[in-house]
């Protein structure tokens, strides 16, 4: 009887699935025109970005520097990576404390400054948007810290404190272990109002006025509840981007740290994840080890994406 | 109707400062924030201002101690070294500013063209396999560019593509950022517009151009900032070996690493890359602003 059911089920299922399979091959016949649209920005796409991905996959089982073709490993590259790279995992360390700190450090002053501005005169919102923005679009300009932080008496920070007696030696910033990754954070935070800050900006004045008035009436009574009740279920959409724009920016982290404190830098103290796929795909031409990597951290970004946004679906309830 | 509706716009927000304030606001936490906001702003300015201030120092007050944050005597002798420097490279500064130009505009070009098209039939038609192919984009844009590098190189291998402007343009051409935010401004578009051509007797192809693309000016702006600011300050250092296809950040780059001798010029090089994208956003702001209005991600 059972069995009779589960038969009766799956051709049933199986019947519905044909027939939506059926419309859906008509659907594309009638929309030929769609995907001719599409088509070029898709090839493009499906070539420099789905199929670097997918390569990357298969490669990181294997070994393979480019110029003998690839030979097959199986898990060889995970397992050392995790078992027996040292560096590797440091770099995996330093990454999630970057990530961990900077990531919603920036994400919440990126929404906190994007709504304290939302109530100025629309001509100092405009400058203090360019004030805010700049750092995240001025090029290498974070290079101009080396100078904050130089390692002698003539940097700035040192100078101060040693004026104010702190400290009495110069503290070398960008080499001294204890010190690297702090300074690369506050490198980081200055940075990190970037695309996802002028979504929130963007999205802030979007939103419905007249809701604000229905909660004056209903006794909002002051900003704070404004902002959880009425603001920020309204920001939803705006707040998945940017969050999404925050994990791209808090996981690749590389560019500050190489220029600040070299790569490889001492004791491997503020090496990334990225730097560490640089180290092994750009220098030592192990390809297959690199792509391991890679993957490692494609993975960690979309599990981090998966969990951020279902934090965000319980904002404002 | 437009112009208005701004008239009456301005008019209504000079007054209100004190008057229309929110009921639900108290004065004290309004100075302090604002304050608060002032002082951060101040912080966040105070290394490109001191950027910008060190390259209008002459040599010796560079190396003044203490340091002074406005220049005494300020020159353009660093700027004016820094065109002598790249004069006599072995590649000419025009010639890295070509390269840079031409990928920055082809590339920026191209994307914008190609990426609309995509992004009209994503917003405005059901087709099997649309939904998914969008959702793919929108995980794609936390791709960084360290991740496919490596695959990428060998794509762009076989196409022989190594060691041309192709090897930089063309990539750019598909950058997901680009799709994601045309697509979702063009979803505000009102559909009647679109169909009332088609009633007329227009095509899709002419609909896109006549139609909609003109009326997507603020997002066109939106993605030209974005995919300047890309190419702009790519190196190129990865896929072009050869001196004279090399983008002018990395000529830049290279004086700025010359050492303590080059600290004048390294300083000006910093203002000149870092002031093309900056411009382009002040003067873009309002546009951009409009389009990253429609920006969110809905679930």
């Amino acid at each position: 009887m059972r069995e009779d059911g589960m038969r009766e089920f799956f051709s049933k299922y199986f019947k519905l699935r044909k027939r939506e399979a059926a419309i859906m091959v008509k659907k594309a016949k009638v929309s030929k025109m769609c995907y001719a649209f599409l088509a070029p920005y898709a090839i493009l796409f499906a070539m420099f970005f789905v199929y670097p991905v997918v390569a990357s996959i298969y490669y990181s089982f294997t070994y393979y520097n480019i110029l003998q073709p690839p030979r097959f490993l199986g898990l060889q590259n995970y397992v050392s990576l995790i078992l027996e790279d040292d560096v590797f995992l440091t770099s995996v360390k330093n990454t999630l404390m970057i990530a961990v700190i900077t990531g919603p450090l920036g994400y919440i002053m990126s929404f906190l400054f994007a709504w304290l501005i939302n109530e100025l005169p629309r001509w100092v919102r405009s400058i203090a948007v360019i004030v805010f923005y700049a750092p995240s679009i001025a090029g290498n300009c974070y290079v101009i810290f080396s100078v904050f932080f130089r390692g002698d008496a003539y940097g700035y920070v040192n100078a101060a404190l040693q004026n104010l007696g702190i400290i009495d030696t110069p503290i070398l910033w960008f080499m001294n272990p204890q010190y690297m990754l702090p300074v690369c954070m506050l490198v980081i935070l200055w940075m990190s109002l970037g695309t996802g800050f002028l979504s929130f900006v963007a999205g802030l004045q979007g939103v419905d006025k007249s809701q604000f008035e229905a909660g004056y009436m209903d006794g909002v009574k002051n900003r704070w509840q404004e902002l959880w009740y009425i603001t920020l279920p309204n920001m939803k959409p705006m707040l998945m981007f940017g969050a999404v724009m925050s994990i791209t920016q808090a996981f690749g982290v590389a560019d500050v740290t190489i220029a600040l404190c070299g790569n490889p830098s001492t004791d491997y103290a503020a090496s990334t994840i990225v730097t560490h796929l640089i180290d092994y795909g750009s220098q030592r031409f192990e390809m297959g080890y690199a792509c391991a990597i890679a993957t490692i951290l494609f993975l960690m970004m979309i599990l981090c994406n998966k969990l951020i946004q279902n934090l965000l679906r319980r904002v404002g309830t | 109707m437009k112009k208005k509706e701004k008239v009456v716009k301005e008019k209504e927000y000079r007054k209100p400062l004190v008057k229309r304030r929110k009921p639900n606001r108290s004065i004290i936490g309004d100075i302090l924030l604002y304050l608060f906001l002032l002082f951060v702003a101040i912080v966040m300015a105070f290394p490109i201002i001191y950027a910008v201030s060190s390259a209008l120092k002459p040599l010796d007050e560079l190396f003044k101690f203490p340091p002074r944050i406005f220049p005494q005597n300020p020159t353009f002798d660093n700027f004016s070294d820094l065109f002598v420097t790249m004069g006599k490279s072995w590649v000419t500064f025009s010639r890295y500013l070509f390269n840079t130009v031409w990928i920055t505009f082809a590339g920026t070009f191209g994307h914008l063209v190609i990426a609309s098209m995509a992004a009209f039939v994503l917003a405005k038609y059901d087709f099997p396999g649309g939904q998914t192919f969008f959702k793919v984009i929108t995980v794609a844009m936390m791709f960084t560019g360290y991740v496919t590098q490596i695959p990428n190189y060998l794509i762009l291998n076989r196409l022989g593509w190594i060691d041309t402007y192709w090897a930089i343009i063309i990539p750019a051409f598909a950058s997901p950022m680009g799709l994601f935010l045309m697509k979702q401004f063009m979803e505000g578009l009102p559909t009647s517009l679109i169909e009332a051509a088609k009633i007329d007797g227009a095509n899709e192809w002419r609909v896109f151009w006549t139609i909609v693309m003109p009326n997507v000016k603020p997002a066109w702006m939106t993605l030209i900032i974005f995919s300047v600011q890309g190419l702009w300050n790519n190196r190129a250092s990865t896929y072009i070996y050869s001196e004279e296809r090399k983008t002018l950040v990395y000529a830049l780059q290279q004086i700025q690493a010359g050492g303590i001798a080059r600290t004048g010029q390294g300083a000006a090089v910093l203002v000149v890359v870092m002031i093309v994208p900056i411009v382009i956003f002040v003067l873009s702001e309002s546009q951009i602003l409009e389009t990253m209005a429609s920006s969110g991600l809905k679930d």
